[in-house]
């Protein structure tokens, strides 16, 4: 069953990048209006840091290193879960139909059809944003850092899928178009920054509602030696499995709810 | 001219059978506004004012300017694209309007409602969280309301625009994404243009984006005195001017060198 699962993935990459390599100036395009994209916020961290020297007592070398952190599992993230359209997409257009007559997870092959593997460019794009960050700050990391820095991701990613598959998931209670998509996006901009600048009720649904904290400054943290975010750093794999496994929880409950679009 | 007013109403009524995804919204933006109030207390960080902006004004500046932004926002680009590549659009062309006015109404519609039922709640509730301070004077308000208007009509435009381009690029998704991070950074929506270096504020001067969010939201926070608002409103109304000669030209080519695929 599993190999089943995995010929389908391998077989969806190669037609994916047939279709891509086919469109060359659309991918270009594509990963040009990315790098726009990323630009923009550290266009917004500069001219921020050109009025102030410290945002709570962090430098700007440190905040730059947080956005880039952030890329990276944000990049894996846009790349697999490009979902945020799927109610328009899959349940008003009576997509969703076409799906459940296939023999494998619904999720799965949405997941499948929707991915944008060029977005992956963007974890480069993060690396190297870190790089620069961590020479300016002169930070030292050791052997085993490495394998941290792959469960922070991987538990960041998983943050970010779980969050945007449960709000895919209502569109199987209520078929009615929603613009909530658009603002939880920007929501996950503020768990960029350190999260002693907010008031409780926002560091609270940055860290266990919306946790968008631990795919930015929480683990980050971790890599700048702010030793007091440790407990918090450490938390972000676990909190990337908890809120991942919710959130298919949710979308399996839907998918039994699901009555099909009357069209 | 009944004919646009009729399509006024009817987008407003569609988006009125969606209204309780609206409510839901509004407690959204409440956080994004208070995380934004948040961070951007840190920057000020006991300072007395930036650029001439006290704190409060900076808040109001936030608030205003993502309020303002659901009336002139629309994503009729994105529908023309739609229309464009699926060829639904030969069908529009034969109907008895112009297509570009009707796409304009159809926002317009849009926007009315999200004013209405957006907008105008969010701003009540943020002002009884956040330090807001609205103007006592009858004037501000006039030339605010005007200065939306001119924001409709220029942010319009340029979706205008690039809708029209789907039909020489056929597939315009990266021109689409990429314009809407231009407009976030250089409409002065995320950061008043004030704040930028002076260079970059000169090399902005020469585009309509700041007409698109920074004058509406620099009138109503008072940001800007006496002659500077007639002068704002100015630059405002030859933009929305000018604009109209690209589409008129874009427009007239495309419909001769139209091909419509499939059918």
């Amino acid at each position: 069953m599993k190999m089943f699962y995995f010929s389908i993935f391998f077989q969806y990459i190669s037609q994916y990048m047939k279709t891509r390599l086919q469109y060359r100036t659309d991918m270009v395009v594509e990963v040009i209006s990315d790098l726009l994209f990323q630009t923009v916020n550290l266009i917004f961290i500069l001219v921020v840091f050109g009025h102030t020297q410290s945002l709570h007592g962090w430098s700007r070398e440190e905040i730059i290193f947080i956005y880039g952190f952030f890329l990276v599992p944000f990049a894996i993230f846009s790349s697999f879960f490009n979902i945020w359209d799927f109610n328009e997409r899959y349940i008003v257009k009576g997509e969703m139909d076409r799906i459940l007559t296939r023999p494998i997870h619904s999720l799965f092959q949405v997941i499948l059809e929707r991915m944008e593997l060029e977005s992956l460019f963007g974890g480069v794009t993060g690396i190297a944003v870190m790089a620069y960050a961590a020479s300016s700050l002169h930070l030292h990391f050791q052997w085993y850092d490495v394998f941290i820095f792959l469960f922070f991701i991987l538990g960041g990613a998983l943050v970010y899928a779980g969050i945007f598959i449960a709000l895919a998931s209502i569109g199987f209670w209520s078929d009615a178009r929603t613009s909530i998509m658009p603002t939880i996006y920007n929501i996950g901009n503020y768990g960029r920054y350190p999260v002693d600048i907010y008031n409780n009720v926002i560091r609270y649904v940055l860290t266990w509602i919306l946790p968008f904290a631990f795919v930015g400054v929480y683990p980050a943290a971790y890599f700048l030696g702010r030793s007091e975010w440790y407990g918090y750093a450490f938390l972000t794999p676990v909190m990337g499995i908890v809120f991942f496994t919710i959130s298919i929880f949710l979308w399996n409950t839907g998918v039994k709810k699901y009555r099909g679009a009357g069209n | 001219m009944d004919k646009y007013i009729e399509m006024i109403r009817i987008r407003f009524l569609m988006m009125l059978a969606y209204r309780t995804n609206y409510y839901s919204g509004i407690l959204i933006y409440a956080i994004n506004i208070g995380a934004y109030y948040f961070l951007w207390s840190a920057i000020y960080g006991g300072k007395e004012n930036i650029q001439g902006l006290s704190i409060t004004q900076m808040t109001t500046y936030v608030a205003v300017s993502w309020m303002a932004r659901a009336f002139y926002f629309n994503n009729i680009d994105r529908e023309m694209a739609m229309e464009i590549k699926d060829g639904k659009v030969a069908v529009e062309l034969i109907k008895p309007y112009s297509y570009l006015g009707m796409k304009t109404m159809q926002g317009l519609g849009e926007g009315i409602f999200r004013l209405l039922f957006f907008s105008v709640p969010g701003m009540i509730i943020v002002a009884f969280l956040f330090p807001v301070q609205f103007s006592a004077n009858a004037a501000t308000w006039l030339y605010f309301g005007l200065s939306l208007i001119f924001s409709f009509i220029i942010n319009t435009q340029i979706n205008l625009l690039t809708g029209i381009t789907t039909f020489f690029l056929f597939n315009n998704d990266g021109l689409i994404r990429a314009k809407r991070v231009v407009i976030d950074l250089f409409s002065g929506l995320l950061l008043p243009i004030s704040f930028y270096p002076f260079w970059a504020q000169h090399i902005m001067s020469y585009f309509p984006f700041q007409a698109i969010s920074y004058i509406p939201s620099m009138i109503f926070t008072n940001g800007f005195k006496g002659q500077e608002v007639i002068n704002a409103l100015i630059t405002q109304a030859v933009w929305s001017g000018l604009l109209f000669i690209p589409i008129a030209c874009l427009w007239n080519i495309a419909k001769k060198k139209m091909v419509i695929q499939g059918g």
